[in-house]
């Protein structure tokens, strides 16, 4: 099939706004009578507030705010389990808490008061480690629950015990990974703007997901959700976290704004932000395998224990996924997988980029490779030994038969592109060459289901308003957090429609407007997003087809609409021009706005036992990175990454090509630099020169391969990219370490020590 | 608080402030003269998001003072256009697929201008060296360097 739209690298809808500074993100944004606000937070990561003490900061003329606890309507959310706190009433769980809240007529003078704001504490032991968090007499985090366990997923397919039986050879690994930070350049903002249109609150800011920060607002303010109105546009970045945080921002700002009658705005120092906000789950996870002396797997055995910090958050969604793919896609008869999730009173955790993957990838890719190493077997030959293929079923017992399985096809493109096979072998003889620089190769594979899965309700609904001149204004209720979804979607609309996608201008996010379509997480913005699209150019498509076929005597489905005119498909004759079609329905009557609502497929799940369709499709990825380490000082140089990943169809090559770019550098910040370190709760680096995240001199040299095999149930075949491109990159780098000295690493990031000596130096660093 | 007179250019206008000790080139920007392009990431001059050229070098703002400006120019990403005409360095960085979320963006087209000011021929590594100080979480920095080579030829 041609496309005149899609699958064409068409310039973004957004970059002339984001190059000329013109794009205005929520810092940018002012207000008359505008307020600032700042946030008092804890002093300790877990203690009892015996008395805040708010009279010498009220006698600033400046101020005229004061928020505690005790002034928030409801003081608890949460997307999943509702035990957030807006500020801390009683205790607080974790060094980020906060606890009170001002507003003044300048920033200088909301953080002036702060610092007369006298809490009374009485400091608690805490408890950081959630494998002692698990244990039966351990301290509870929140001491009205009867255990820390958050959450616990469990999936049971055939007898693990029967497999290890019959196997010839069983592994028992242990894996740890680290807390990463999202490191999103732009810190977080918001402005809280009281009784404008209609509107108790309207709230501008970097929200990532606008319908839960709306939730979130309302239920803190005891209000109807038509009362409190998020409008989104520009944000600087996301990757899964700009949602609570952002919800209890809001959340403060809007009391104040309430309370004050005044646009409140709010705007984190990057300091505020690292200390605040959620991260990356780490995991501890223990590996069970079995198989045969060729190298088939018979029995996998699996217990990832995440760290869920001080509150609930997203743990309970995060872990369901990582039970779900924890074995990495290979058919296995015998599987037992439990993930765990249990409260410690270190910085919360939530949804970043990957969510509960890249974690177990790490684990169970470095698995395979030992396996290898164990059997003497190629790891590229064990791992397409045991894939998945057309048919095959999963470890939850689904079969994958509705779309095309390709990992066959991303391994041998990866691994024909990069080289694999041949520098594997040359590698492999690293032991005897002198010197201590030593090269190595890894790869490590992925399938990753697509969308939110069996985890909640999802749909997704979008309004295409065709104008009487012929432009098109579409809007969805999923959000631009940077990754292209404007164009994306734009693109997707103007090729069902048949024109040219410039006349296609997407509007920004408003609660008020837009429909509810849930969270855009999940990779699902293009497959959910792009569904709902189409569904309602669709209808209007319908529409001026049936018009026209009255006006022409025709069958309607011998006109079609191409290249911005209405075309006799037989003769090839244009009828009429788009704009003069459009001009036509208008003087007819006809209602040229439609919307769109795309309900994905079916999907179930048994909690009881694992089993079900967790997911209605799902992509699938290869990357291999080659390294050199100096093992004389354990520095590692990423020097290549090949990622080859199927993403059905790629709407627009160059920003699917920008994904990969960037989900590849992510990926080797997890690998091998990024760690954010805490010591009792305690965040010891708190700013980018202390935590650090990948530079332009980091870069490997990246391939990216698009692989294209189109989905049936993807607008015109496109499915997911976003987090495939960053889940599967640590493990490969991983591997590739490791055949280049030798050693294997089971703990990440694989930094200097780690490499040199075999374990983590504490660098000491800030302590507040 | 004492406040001092300073005049410097801005964008090749000339402008009178005056402003606090303690005020930063970037709050002068963002907050006196409303251009918000100029954006803060971290407050230390690590991410680059606050870069802007004066005199000719790319610096970051966050970490000058504005009462030491006088007789300074500076140019912010307001600035590169010329009458409603995007510098060729911006429509690289259209046309490249250089910009995701946007936030590192102006930061990243200041370094790369003040670069090829000094060096309208630089290398792939001289490009790398130029923009060491500005982070990019969403890129990967790839169509970054291949829009500043686009211009670079």
């Amino acid at each position: 099939m041609k496309y005149h739209q899609v699958n064409k690298s068409v310039n973004r809808v957004d970059a002339y706004e984001k190059v000329t500074g013109k794009a205005k993100f929520a810092a940018d944004l002012s207000f008359p009578d505008m307020l600032y606000a700042k946030v008092l937070r804890s002093r300790y990561p877990h203690a009892k507030i015996n008395k805040i003490e708010i009279k010498r900061a009220l006698t600033f003329p400046e101020v005229k705010a004061l928020l505690t606890a005790t002034d928030i309507p409801n003081n608890e959310f949460g997307v999943i389990i509702q035990n957030q706190q807006v500020l801390a009433k009683e205790y607080v769980y974790y060094i980020g808490d906060g606890i009170a809240v001002v507003a003044a007529e300048t920033e200088e003078a909301a953080e002036r008061a702060l610092e007369l704001i006298e809490v009374d504490y009485k400091e608690l032991p805490g408890i950081y480690d959630p494998e002692e968090a698990s244990k039966e007499k351990a301290l509870r985090v929140h001491p009205e629950l009867k255990d820390n366990q958050v959450i616990h997923h469990l999936l049971r397919k055939g007898n693990v015990n029967d497999g290890f039986t019959k196997s010839d050879i069983i592994l028992e690994r242990e894996y740890s990974t680290q807390f990463i930070e999202h490191s999103y350049i732009e810190p977080e903002a918001i402005v809280a703007v009281p009784y404008d249109d209609n509107h108790l609150i309207t709230i501008y800011g970097s929200i990532q997901n606008p319908f839960s920060c709306q939730n979130a607002v309302a239920s803190v303010l005891m209000v109807s959700l038509n009362k409190v109105r998020i409008i989104q546009n520009h944000i600087g970045g996301s990757f899964g976290g700009k949602d609570e945080v952002m919800s209890a921002m809001a959340a403060r700002a809007s009391v104040l704004a309430l309370k004050t009658k005044r646009p409140i705005k709010m705007v984190n120092s990057r300091y505020e932000s690292i200390l605040e906000s959620y991260k990356r789950h780490p995991y501890k996870m223990k590996y069970k395998i079995g198989a045969s002396r060729e190298g088939k797997l018979l029995g996998m055995e699996i217990q990832c224990i995440a760290d869920s910090g001080a509150y609930a958050c997203q743990t309970p969604f995060v872990t369901w996924r990582s039970v779900v793919q924890a074995t990495g896609p290979y058919s296995l008869s015998n599987v037992k997988t439990d993930t765990y999730g249990y409260y410690t009173n270190n910085v919360y955790t939530g949804a970043m980029r990957g969510y509960g993957t890249p974690q177990t990838i790490f684990a169970q890719e470095s698995l395979m490779d030992e396996l290898a190493g164990e059997l003497n077997m190629n790891p590229a030959e064990i791992r397409l030994k045991n894939i998945y293929h057309n048919n095959s079923i999963t470890a939850s017992g689904q079969k994958l038969d509705n779309h095309e399985v390709s990992l066959e096809e991303v391994i041998e493109k990866a691994a024909k592109e990069s080289g694999y096979y041949k520098k594997y072998e040359l590698y492999k003889n690293n032991k005897s060459k002198p010197g201590d620089i030593k090269r190595g190769i890894g790869m490590a594979i992925s399938f990753r289901g697509c969308s939110l899965g069996a985890e909640a309700v999802d749909a997704a609904g979008a309004i295409v308003a065709i104008q009487k001149d012929g432009s098109i204004l579409i809007s969805s209720g999923l959000a631009e957090n940077g990754q292209g979804l404007k164009t994306v979607l734009s693109q997707i609309a103007a090729e069902e429609l048949g024109v040219d996608m410039k006349r296609v201008i997407y509007q920004e996010l408003d609660t008020s407007i837009s429909p509810d379509s849930g969270s855009t997480v999940a990779s699902r913005g293009t497959i959910l997003g792009g569904n709902a699209i189409k569904e309602a150019v669709v209808k209007l498509k319908s529409m001026l087809l049936e018009m026209m076929a009255k006006k022409y005597k025709m069958r309607k489905d011998y006109i079609i609409i191409q290249d911005d005119y209405l075309i006799d498909r037989k003769t090839e004759k244009k009828l009429l021009s788009f704009e003069e079609t459009v001009s036509l329905a208008y003087q007819e009557g006809l209602c040229l706005s439609a919307f769109g609502w795309y309900k994905a497929p079916d999907i179930s799940w048994n909690e009881e036992t694992g089993q079900g369709r967790p997911y209605f499709t799902y992509v699938y990825g290869c990357q291999i990175a080659e390294v050199e380490v100096d093992t004389g000082t354990g520095k590692v140089d990423l020097l290549k990454m090949t990622a080859a990943h199927d993403v059905g169809r790629a709407i627009n090559p160059a920003c699917l090509k920008g994904q990969i770019y960037g989900g590849v550098m992510m990926g080797m910040g997890y690998g091998l630099m990024e760690e954010l370190e805490t010591d009792k709760g305690y965040i010891k680096n708190a700013n980018f020169d202390e935590y650090l995240i990948p530079t332009i001199k980091d870069m490997p040299e990246i391939n990216p391969i698009i692989v294209e095999n189109p989905d049936p149930n993807g607008p015109f075949g496109a499915k997911s990219i976003g987090e495939p491109t960053l889940e599967i990159g640590a493990a490969a780098i991983a591997n590739a370490v490791a055949q280049a000295t030798g050693k294997r690493i089971r703990h990440l990031p694989l930094n200097l020590e780690r490499v040199l000596l075999g374990y983590s130096l504490s660098k000491g660093g800030r302590k507040k | 608080m004492n406040k001092t007179k300073v005049t410097f250019k801005v964008n090749r206008k000339q402008v009178f402030l005056e402003v606090g000790p303690k005020e930063r080139l970037i709050d002068t920007l963002r907050n006196q003269l409303k251009l918000t392009g100029t954006k803060e990431g971290c407050g230390i001059g690590e991410c680059g998001a606050c870069t802007v050229i004066l005199n000719g070098e790319a610096v970051h703002s966050c970490l000058i003072l504005t009462g030491q400006l006088e007789g300074s120019e500076v140019l912010t990403v307001e600035g590169l256009e010329i009458k409603g005409k995007p510098d060729p360095l911006q429509q690289a960085f259209i046309d490249c697929n250089a910009v995701q979320c946007g936030f590192c963006t102006p930061g990243m087209l200041m370094s790369a201008k003040a670069l090829l000011m000094h060096n309208p021929h630089p290398t792939r590594e001289e490009i790398k060296t130029a923009l060491e100080g500005n982070l990019c979480r969403c890129t990967g920095y790839e169509q970054i360097i291949e829009a500043i080579e686009s211009v670079a030829k």
